[in-house]
C-alpha cells in the first residue's frame, strides 16, 4: 500500500477511536459549552436592554445586542470547546496506547490527525448548538447573502481548525491533563477581552491595542459582517492570515513535539 | 516476509548506549537473540531493562549502537522493525476508555486487515486469552491480570515474529501470572521470538532459554539459568541446633563443615540431591548428631543475582532473607 492511502486509512481509525471516546463520555465537552451558553443568556437576558443602548441601538430593544453578541460567542464557543482537544490529547499521551501506537507500522501522524479532526468536528457540532440556541433567542442573520453565509461557515471552520492546532499542541506540551486546562485557558480568556461584548472604540484607549491586536477581534469582526450583512473591511484578510498562522505554527508545534523520543 | 531459520539472529545488539542527561543508563551493551527463543533481561529496578526494550521496539533511539531487530537496522528502516515487532509494556498499553472487543479491533484496523478477517482474529484472540465475558466492558474496568491479557491479545493481532514483553507479570497475582507463563510458553511453541524483561528470578528461570543480567547498564552476566548458576557457589544443607553443647560436639565433628557460633548452625556443601541428602542423614545418625532443624539451600538465580548486581551483598546481612527454594527438613 502507497503511503497516502496508508495515512488515510491510519487517520482514520484514529479519528473514529477519538469519537468513540467523544461520544461515551461527553461530559467533558458539554461542560465547557456551558461557558459561551450562560454568557450569551446572561448578556442578552440580564444586560441586554443597558448594552443594546450602550452600543447605540434605537430603542431599549435588546435585539441589536443580540445581533452584535451572536458572532463573538460563536467565536468564543470554538475557543472554549477545543480546550476539550488539549485536555484528551494530554489525557491520550499519558496512557500506555499511545506507546503501542509508536512502536507499530502505522502512519506515524495518524493519532494526532485523529485528534485534530475529531475535535473539529465536535467544534462544528458545539456552533450548530450554540447557533441554534442564539435563534431561539431572537438571533436573525436576514441580511446576509448566500455567499456570505457560506463565507461565515468557511471563517468558523477555518478558525476552529487553527485554535484546534493550538489546543493540541498545548496539550502535548502538558505534562497531565490539569496543566494542559490551564495552559489553554488563554483561549477562554481572549475573547473576553476581544471586541465580542463590546466595539473596541468604546474601551478606554490603553486597552484598544489588547483588543485589537489578537485573532478573536478580526475574526469576530469578519463574522459579524458576513452574518449582518454588514461589509468585513480589511478585517476578512486579518481574520485569515491569524487563522493561517496559527494553524502553521500549531501543527509545526505539535509535530516538533510528538516526534522527539517519549520519556 | 521471509521466515526467518532458527539459525538467524531475531535481535542483534552491538555497543548499545543511551544516556539521560549526565546519566548513562545503557553503557555499551551486546545482545544476540536466535529466532524462536526466550531471551530474559534481567535486572534490578532502575538497571535499564525498559530502557532497552524501549529502544529495541524503536520507542526511543539510541545514542549509539550496531542494532537489528527482525533483520532490519532500527535506525536506517524502523518502520520495517515495527512491521515485524509486538510490545506489551509495563504499564498496559491498552485504552481504557472503549471496551475490549474495541480494542481489538482497533489493532485489527491498524493491521490493515480486512473487516471479516479482523472480526474473526479479534474474536479469536479474545476467546483464546478468556476476555470474552469482559469484551462489552470498557478497558478501565478490568482487573490487572484482564488488562494485561487483553494487553497482550492485542499484540498479537497482527501475528507479530519478535514480542517484547517489558515485565509483564510485575504486580499480578501468583494465579495471573501462572496464566502469563503459560500465555508466553504457548507464544513460543509458536516459534516466536521472545524478548522478556523481568524483576523475577523465577520467571527467567521458567521461561527463558538464555538469561542477561543487567546491573547499572551493564551486561554482568549472560547465559542459560544453568550457567548462571554455576557462578555462584554451590548449594549447601544447614543443620541448627539449640543446644550449645550439641553444635560444638557437631562441629567437632563435621570438620569440613563451616560453623556459625552466633546462630549455632553448621553448613555442609551439597548439591541437595536425594543420594547426597540420604549419605549426609546416614552419617549424622551414625555419629549421633541430632540437629534441631535441617534445611536444603541450593544454589538458584537469586544467589547469581545479588552476587552480580549492587555492592551490597544481601546473603552478609542480618535480617533474613526471604527463604527462596529452601525446604525444611524437619
Amino acid at each position: 500500500m502507497s503511503s497516502l492511502p496508508l495515512a488515510v486509512r491510519d487517520a482514520h481509525t484514529m479519528l473514529r477511536r477519538n469519537l468513540l471516546h467523544a461520544r461515551r463520555y461527553p461530559s467533558m465537552t458539554l461542560s465547557l459549552l456551558l461557558t459561551p451558553i450562560m454568557l450569551l443568556l446572561l448578556f442578552v437576558y440580564i444586560f441586554g436592554d443597558v448594552m443594546s443602548a450602550g452600543i447605540g441601538g434605537a430603542g431599549a430593544d435588546r435585539s441589536d445586542y443580540i445581533a452584535y453578541l451572536v458572532p463573538g460567542l460563536l467565536m468564543m464557543t470554538i475557543g472554549s470547546t477545543v480546550i476539550g482537544a488539549a485536555v484528551s490529547v494530554s489525557m491520550d499521551m499519558s496512557e500506555g496506547v499511545i506507546a503501542r501506537f509508536r512502536t507499530m507500522a502505522i502512519h506515524r501522524g495518524s493519532v494526532i490527525i485523529g485528534h485534530v479532526v475529531g475535535s473539529v468536528l465536535q467544534v462544528l457540532a458545539s456552533l450548530v448548538l450554540v447557533g441554534a440556541i442564539a435563534v431561539a433567542i431572537g438571533f436573525r442573520s436576514t441580511d446576509a447573502t448566500a455567499l456570505e453565509w457560506l463565507a461565515a461557515f468557511g471563517l468558523l471552520a477555518l478558525f476552529t481548525l487553527a485554535l484546534t492546532w493550538i489546543a493540541v499542541g498545548t496539550g502535548l506540551a502538558s505534562p497531565n491533563p490539569e496543566a494542559a486546562s490551564n495552559m489553554a485557558m488563554p483561549l477562554i480568556l481572549l475573547p473576553l477581552i476581544s471586541s465580542a461584548f463590546i466595539p473596541a472604540d468604546t474601551m478606554p484607549g490603553w486597552f484598544r491595542p489588547i483588543a485589537e491586536y489578537q485573532p478573536f477581534t478580526p475574526a469576530i469582526e469578519t463574522l459579524r459582517g458576513l452574518l449582518l450583512g454588514t461589509g468585513i473591511g480589511h478585517n476578512g484578510w486579518l481574520a485569515v492570515a491569524w487563522c493561517v498562522a496559527l494553524t502553521v505554527l500549531g501543527h509545526r508545534w505539535s509535530q516538533a513535539q510528538f516526534n522527539r523520543d517519549p520519556k | 516476509m521471509n521466515p526467518t531459520t532458527s539459525h538467524s539472529l531475531a535481535i542483534a545488539a552491538k555497543g548499545l548506549r543511551k544516556t539521560y542527561g549526565d546519566k548513562t543508563v545503557l553503557d555499551g551493551i551486546d545482545l544476540a537473540v536466535p529466532a524462536g527463543t526466550v531471551f530474559s533481561l534481567l535486572g534490578p529496578n532502575g538497571a535499564g531493562k525498559t530502557t532497552a526494550v524501549k529502544i529495541l521496539s524503536t520507542l526511543v533511539t539510541a545514542d549509539a549502537g550496531d542494532l537489528t531487530v527482525g533483520g532490519h537496522d532500527l535506525a536506517a528502516d524502523p518502520q520495517a522493525v515495527r512491521a515485524a515487532i509486538g510490545v506489551t509494556g509495563q504499564f498496559s498499553a491498552v485504552d481504557g476508555l472503549i471496551t475490549g472487543e474495541e480494542n481489538m479491533l482497533l489493532m485489527a484496523d491498524l493491521h490493515h486487515l480486512p473487516r471479516q478477517e479482523g472480526r474473526r482474529t479479534a474474536a479469536e484472540l479474545l476467546e483464546r486469552f478468556d476476555l470474552v465475558a469482559a469484551a462489552k466492558k470498557p478497558a478501565s474496568s478490568y482487573s490487572g491480570g484482564m488488562k494485561r491479557r487483553l494487553d497482550i491479545a492485542m499484540t498479537l493481532v497482527g501475528s507479530p515474529r519478535i514480542i517484547f514483553l517489558d515485565e509483564p507479570t510485575t504486580g499480578l497475582d501468583p494465579r495471573s501470572r501462572h496464566t502469563m507463563w503459560q500465555i508466553i510458553r504457548e507464544l513460543v511453541s509458536d516459534g516466536v521470538t521472545v524478548f522478556l524483561t523481568t524483576q523475577y528470578l523465577e520467571e527467567a528461570d521458567e521461561l527463558a532459554d538464555r538469561i542477561a543480567v543487567l546491573s547499572e547498564g551493564r551486561i554482568a552476566a549472560e547465559g542459560s539459568a544453568d550457567e548462571l548458576k554455576r557462578i555462584v557457589p554451590g548449594g549447601h544443607v544447614r543443620l541448627r541446633f539449640l543446644d550449645p553443647l550439641a553444635y560444638r560436639s557437631a562441629a567437632v565433628a563435621l570438620r569440613e563443615a563451616a560453623g556459625d557460633d552466633e546462630t549455632l548452625s553448621l553448613q555442609i556443601p551439597s548439591d541437595g540431591s536425594q543420594r547426597e541428602l540420604r549419605s549426609i542423614l546416614d552419617w549424622l545418625d551414625s555419629a549421633g548428631i541430632e540437629a534441631d532443624e535441617l534445611t536444603v539451600h541450593t544454589p538458584d538465580l537469586d544467589d547469581v543475582f545479588f552476587a552480580l548486581t549492587g555492592p551490597a551483598t544481601p546473603t552478609t546481612a542480618p535480617a533474613p532473607a526471604p527463604a527462596q527454594s529452601e525446604e525444611n527438613v524437619r
